[in-house]
């Protein structure tokens, strides 16, 4: 196999590529994740796990079950079984926004920018910690100035890293398609995560604005972060990911670096049999 | 075209409804009190100490020698007379109203003559029935005797039939558009109001219950079409948010309410035929015929309805577009149409659950808005925006609300159902039919 | 037609004590709905638990005013986590069906006469606060510009109440330009972005309640002192309409907007009402078609079709508030 240029040879040079192959050192371990819709399985993960430190693709044909598998992990949704951990952390029964305070911290496929608020309003609601967030906190502006102050710096060398600060007093609603992207992606950052999950982060967004995306996600990785994303485009997943998790009707069909997976007879079967089927997403 | 002719016909025969309101109904408020939020009453609740509540006493207030208003004591016993103002009035009972076995505790006194009502508050009497009461410890609780729980049970069969059939427009309505319609209480109203109207010999033709029954459920019907396409169609295709929606409702149904008392009154009127009846006694149970009207029609209209549901073309769209409206209009079905029939026949059942409830406790301006709550606790129990939720919840609701007078006072009938419904949102808020899709 | 007169009672009104209550309610639904985006429709609920607990206090256990006062704040406490802790996991229109039926559940409850021991059943709990006018420094007499007067009882209460208002909108303001508030908007925006950053939205919606509903006890409160009586018929269902009026009108989620749209709906509420009465003078064309009594019938026909309204054609109300609702 030959690595892309630029790609160091990193803690997965020596694992085996096959779904549910143990990790070195996993970030996020999954057991048994079942989610079921009105009788149709969306999900069905026998074992799964993320390695810490480097970028991993999840990829698979529409209606595989990616962006379920994403909701269950972050807790925006239950399986009906399964248990799965973060960091060593149990996540099993957590509520959203507690698996994003312990560090892993999700976008949306359908950017959720919160359009009414400023850009930067946007990024101070990231910052963890903020005396000024507890309710009689609040109603004493000087317990929460310091913190306010030192999360709007910080806030604005976010955006000036992703190009977006000097629209910092705009409402988050007059961003374009592109920028949202970048907000969304800014905003996660304020939260100081150890694991970055992006849904499709590429959807949308024009080629210019693509690569300078990319860039940014892998100094993520060069930072030290981890990076989980869900993505359709392959040239995009060749060009970033260390590792690639491939699901199709829910489940883990293969695993490997990219070279390996693309060539995967398997995963070519599943990308081309969905062509044949109903998309499994609508229930009967 | 079509559609356009429909459309007017429909506003035309909605300008018809109410010019014909409006031409006969000054008439009719020739007995009511005051405005609603300032009105005084007189009131009161008879409860004989063997017998039970007393339901179907006349009682009559007369200021001097005019009568100003009567009612007659409903199946808790309770009676309510608004009355003009502050003052002095006599307050009447007449005994021969009373049912088998029941009877003042003076006979000679049927009257009070002197009954001072003050500004701003309600003013009760008591008419005393049977025998003196024998001194009970204040906190035993009389025990349910067969007799009554087999009553109450009757009872609330019958009130369960009937919020079960005012309760599907609201789950159909809100299935097919996710719209919560606050104004549907008025739509129960109006089928009785309109009923009265056309049965009234003094203010209105004098027509057979009924025919009277049937024209006013047919105009209900219209109104719920009129409704869908003037006002919640442009609303919809505005995209105008839910909770907009929800505001214009709640508007929507203060303007209708009110707007009924001004031309009905504040007072209960039973309609002519069912003014007073004499009870059947079969056994350790005690019914009325209407309640078996009632409730004969309401299960056939019931089974009707499930019928259409199951093996109709129209029932199966319906059961689709309230499910899933987007594959239902993808599948082909015309959603627009489904909407606009539901709306019909949602708003048609809902008058005919208004004619039932006031066939068994007289027509009132706001029996609708009473209703509302009980029917959306039937709904949500149900299952929001399921077919047959409201058959279920409507029974449970009714069952519940007249059981708990077995042991509660009956003022809390309702209360409890309204209780029951924070509960059960508080375990499965999908209700017992409903999907657990996300619900918050 | 006097419209002088229509024009001064309307005044009149817009500053008296049923438009100061109003506003304080409507601040607190400002929070609920404008801020946070809860639709609240049972905010009444909260009024008649600051007023009942207060009255209960003071009447049935003899508490001294403020100790009372406190009690209804209390209870106004304790019904917003007894709402909100099953009701603010669900969706708008499940909270709406809580908010109104525990309204509903509360009025029927205190008017009943088997607990009329304690509430007063329909009757209500009189003269409980009559050591408020004791402390009144205000000397006897009546005071005002014109025709718009007041008694020095009155006059003690509105200020008293102004008063009330202006802290509370001060409360509001630090509040909402907080991170506390920022979370807020972001619920109101969209709930699952906050999670995904972490916010307990859960937590965050209870505590609105509950700030939003000691504003609609403290609204209670006053009025209850104002009549120097609690009654069931001041707690009706239907009275949260209005305060949806008042606010639309004012302009949702804009800090003065419920001041201003109290003051606005109680200025139309009786001016309409003066000009009813004054058109329907025997003999007018409108008095074969209106009676006297329909009025308060009519008026609040009037503001039902004023609600629809506004919401279809002006939802920014006068101050121009949030116009876009969030998509459904």
């Amino acid at each position: 196999m030959t690595e892309p240029t630029g790609r160091r040879p990193g803690p997965l040079a020596e694992i085996e590529g096959r779904p549910g192959v143990p990790k070195p050192d996993p970030l996020v371990v999954a057991d048994g994740i079942v989610r079921t819709f009105g009788g149709l399985k969306a999900v069905d993960v026998d074992h799964l796990e993320i390695q810490r430190g480097v970028i991993t693709a999840l990829i698979g044909p529409n209606g595989a079950g990616k962006t379920t598998f994403f909701n269950l992990l972050t807790g925006f949704d239950r399986p009906q079984s399964g248990t799965w951990s973060f960091d060593g952390h149990d996540l099993t029964g957590l509520r959203a926004h507690q698996v994003a305070r312990l560090g892993m911290v999700r976008t949306f496929q359908l950017t959720k920018v919160l359009a009414d608020m400023t850009v930067l309003d946007n990024m101070l609601l990231a910052a963890r910690d903020n005396p000024g967030e507890r309710f009689f906190g609040a109603l004493v502006p000087s317990r929460w100035r310091s913190a306010e102050e030192a999360n709007v710096e910080r806030a604005h060398d976010l955006l000036r890293k992703v190009g977006l600060d000097a629209k910092a007093q705009d409402a988050a609603g007059t961003l374009s398609g592109g920028q949202r992207k970048l907000l969304e992606l800014a905003r996660a950052l304020m939260v100081e995560p150890s694991l970055v999950m992006l849904d499709e982060p590429m959807a949308g967004v024009n080629p210019a604005l693509t690569q300078s995306l990319l860039a940014h996600i892998t100094a993520l990785r060069d930072e030290g972060r981890s990076v989980l994303f869900v993505e359709h485009d392959m040239e995009v997943v060749h060009e970033i990911s260390d590792w690639v998790v491939v699901m199709a009707e829910g489940r883990v069909i293969a695993e490997g670096p990219p070279a390996q997976v693309t060539a995967d007879p398997v995963v070519i079967d599943a990308y081309l049999g969905t062509a044949h089927h109903r998309d499994p997403e609508i229930p009967r | 075209m079509k559609s356009d002719l429909a459309r007017r016909l429909v506003c035309g025969a909605m300008v018809v409804v109410l010019a014909v309101l409006a031409v006969l109904a000054p008439r009719a408020s020739a007995q009511e009190g005051d405005p609603a939020e300032t009105e005084v009453a007189i009131f009161g609740a008879l409860d004989d100490a063997d017998h039970g509540p007393v339901e179907g006493a006349q009682i009559e207030v007369l200021l001097g020698e005019e009568v100003v208003g009567t009612a007659s004591s409903d199946a808790s016993g309770e009676w309510r007379i608004v009355v003009p103002g502050p003052g002095t009035y006599r307050v009447r009972i007449d005994p021969t109203t009373l049912p088998e076995g029941v009877s003042l505790r003076d006979p000679e006194r049927t009257e009070l003559p002197a009954v001072r009502v003050l500004e701003g508050r309600d003013k009760r009497v008591v008419f005393a029935l049977g025998e003196r009461a024998r001194p009970r410890p204040a906190d035993v609780v009389r025990p349910p005797s067969g007799n009554r729980v087999v009553n109450r049970l009757w009872t609330g069969l019958v009130v369960g039939i009937v919020i079960a059939l005012s309760s599907i427009g609201l789950s159909l309505v809100f299935g097919t558009t996710r719209l919560v319609n606050f104004a549907h209480g008025e739509m129960v109203t109006l089928g009785a109001l309109l009923a009265w109207l056309f049965s009234s010999g003094t203010v209105g033709p004098g027509w057979s219950l009924v025919i009277a029954g049937a024209v006013s459920i047919a105009l209900s019907g219209l109104f719920g079409a009129v409704q869908d396409r003037v006002l919640w169609r442009p609303l919809l295709d505005r995209r105008t948010d839910l909770i907009s929606l929800m505001i214009v409702s709640i508007g929507l149904a203060m303007l209708l309410r009110y707007t009924f008392t001004v031309f009905f009154g504040s007072n209960v009127r039973p309609f002519r035929e069912y003014a007073a009846q004499a009870p059947w006694v079969w056994g350790p149970l005690v019914l009325r015929p209407k309640q078996l009207v009632v409730l004969g029609v309401g299960i056939a209209v019931i089974a009707l309805y499930a019928l259409v549901l199951q093996k109709t073309r129209l029932g199966t769209a319906i059961r689709a577009t309230s499910d899933n409206r987007d594959l239902a209009e993808s599948s082909g079905i015309n959603v627009d149409r489904v909407v606009l029939l539901v709306w019909i026949a949602g708003s048609g059942l809902a008058a005919l659950g208004g004619v039932s409830y006031a066939t068994l406790y007289g027509v009132e301006w706001d029996i609708g808005f009473r209703l509302l709550l009980p029917i959306f606790a039937a709904v949500v129990l149900g299952g929001l925006g399921t077919a047959y939720g409201p058959l279920v919840g409507g029974l449970a609701i009714g069952l519940v609300s007249e059981l708990s007078t077995l042991w509660v006072p009956a003022e809390f009938k309702f209360a409890w159902a309204l209780f029951g419904l924070i509960v059960l949102l508080l375990i499965r808020p999908q209700g017992l039919l409903g999907r657990a899709e996300r619900v918050g | 037609m006097d419209l002088v007169q229509v024009f001064t009672d309307g005044l009149r009104a817009a500053v008296g004590v049923p438009a100061i209550a109003y506003a304080l309610a409507v601040i607190g639904l400002n929070v609920h709905f404008g801020y946070t985006g809860l639709f609240n429709i049972g905010q009444i609920g909260f009024l008649a638990a600051g007023a009942y607990g207060a009255g209960i206090s003071a009447s049935l256990w003899g508490w001294p005013l403020p100790l009372a006062i406190l009690a209804g704040v209390v209870a106004a406490v304790l019904l917003g986590l007894l709402l909100g802790l099953p009701a603010l996991r669900l969706r708008a229109e499940y909270l709406a069906i809580v908010t109104i039926s525990a309204s509903e559940i509360i009025r029927i409850t205190v008017r009943s006469t088997s607990v009329e021991g304690v509430t007063g059943g329909p009757q209500g709990i009189g003269r409980w606060a009559s050591s408020f006018y004791d402390v009144n420094p205000i000397p006897s007499g009546r005071y005002g510009i014109g025709s718009i007067e007041f008694n020095h009882r009155e006059l003690w209460v509105m200020l008293v109440g102004w008063v009330l208002v202006a802290l509370a909108v001060l409360v509001t303001w630090l509040l909402v330009r907080s991170p506390w508030g920022r979370v807020l908007r972001s619920i109101r925006d969209d709930e699952d972005a906050a999670r995904s950053l972490g916010k307990n939205v859960y937590a965050f919606k209870v505590q609105s309640l509950v700030y939003g509903g000691v504003l609609g006890a403290l609204a209670g409160l006053l009025l209850a002192i104002n009549a120097n009586y609690t009654t069931p018929g001041e707690y009706q269902t239907v009275f949260t309409f209005y305060m949806y009026v008042a606010l639309i009108l004012g302009g949702i989620g804009k800090l003065f907007g419920p001041v201003l749209g109290s003051m606005l709906f109680w200025f139309t509420l009786q001016a309409t009402d003066v000009l009813l009465r004054q058109l329907i003078q025997p003999g007018s064309w409108a008095a074969t078609y209106i009676e006297q009594r329909d009025i308060g019938q009519l008026r609040l026909a009037l503001v039902g079709l004023a609600l629809m309204l506004l919401v279809i054609f002006r939802p920014q109300g006068i101050l121009g508030g949030r116009a876009e609702g969030r998509s459904r």
